[in-house]
């Protein structure tokens, strides 16, 4: 196995670890940090296949989503605080009555 | 020692590759948020080695600092502002495990099936890793792809103008 199908059998785990955290934790923070394993995890993958194909669009890919991940983080935050003041909680299950 | 020094890029890789593992698995078992943000922090710091090692110093320097000084920051400061004695913390999972690591584990086999068919061809084995030189990431970054540069000033502007509403729907609630 050579050294860019290692780090993409690694950035694959560090993907479904992420999904995984996203689906099966509670607090609503944990799954918040779960995603952004899921993203590192892309980005492993994407700079994986920039050195492999020698060539710089993954990387402008993987700066593209630093600042995504900055963007989403910026929002997620306030909401989450918003979240905690009005429930007490960061129960994902007391915010059930959301669902449509 | 001479094979030591001759397979010292190898060796640093998979002890940074299994150790960014090991950090992802305590993201998903940990119990605390804030040993859960710690164990993502040396994720990223493990990640950002792994790039320094394949040659993309920018990325490693820009993973730790956007990532780790930028994100994760923010994060700890949420967790030390919210309540330790939250049910939520004391409760890990949610009634989800088994349909969650399922899906996981789907997932993860439809992903493994294509890298262990992209390893089976004889193309992939062809030819090593080239690399690329920071110049030509530049000039890809702001000649090709300046249109998506600025579209992400625009997304930051809706970020903040996002945040400020939220906020304020918050206060105007709240009298």
């Amino acid at each position: 196995m050579d050294k860019t199908h290692a780090l993409l059998y690694l950035a694959l785990a560090l993907f479904a670890l992420g999904l995984c955290g996203v689906i099966i934790r509670r607090n609503l923070l944990v799954m918040l940090m779960s995603m952004e394993l899921m993203l590192n995890g892309v980005n492993l993958s994407l700079v994986a296949f920039a050195d492999r194909m020698g060539s710089a669009e993954g990387a402008v890919l993987v700066f593209l989503i630093f600042v995504v991940a900055a963007a989403e983080i910026a929002i997620a935050i306030p909401i989450v605080l918003l979240l905690a003041k009005s429930r007490r909680t960061l129960d994902a299950d007391a915010f059930a009555d959301l669902r449509g | 020692m001479t094979w030591l020094l001759a397979n010292l890029e190898t060796i640093l890789l998979a002890i940074f590759g299994v150790s960014a593992l090991v950090g992802g698995v305590l993201v998903v078992m940990l119990r605390q948020p804030m040993r859960v943000a710690m164990a993502l922090i040396s994720t990223m710091i493990f990640l950002g080695g792994i790039y320094g090692l394949l040659g993309v110093h920018f990325i490693a320097a820009f993973q730790v600092l956007i990532y780790v000084g930028a994100v994760m920051v923010f994060m700890v400061y949420v967790i030390m502002l919210l309540d330790p004695r939250d049910p939520a913390t004391r409760r890990r999972f949610s009634g989800l495990v088994i349909p969650g690591v399922a899906v996981a584990a789907v997932v993860a086999g439809l992903l493994i099936r294509g890298v262990a068919a992209d390893a089976g061809t004889g193309a992939a084995a062809a030819g090593a890793a080239r690399g690329f030189s920071l110049a030509e990431f530049a000039s890809a970054f702001l000649n090709k792809y300046w249109l998506h540069f600025e579209l992400t000033s625009v997304l930051l502007l809706a970020a903040v103008v996002a945040a400020i509403a939220v906020i304020r729907a918050n206060r105007e609630d709240h009298g």
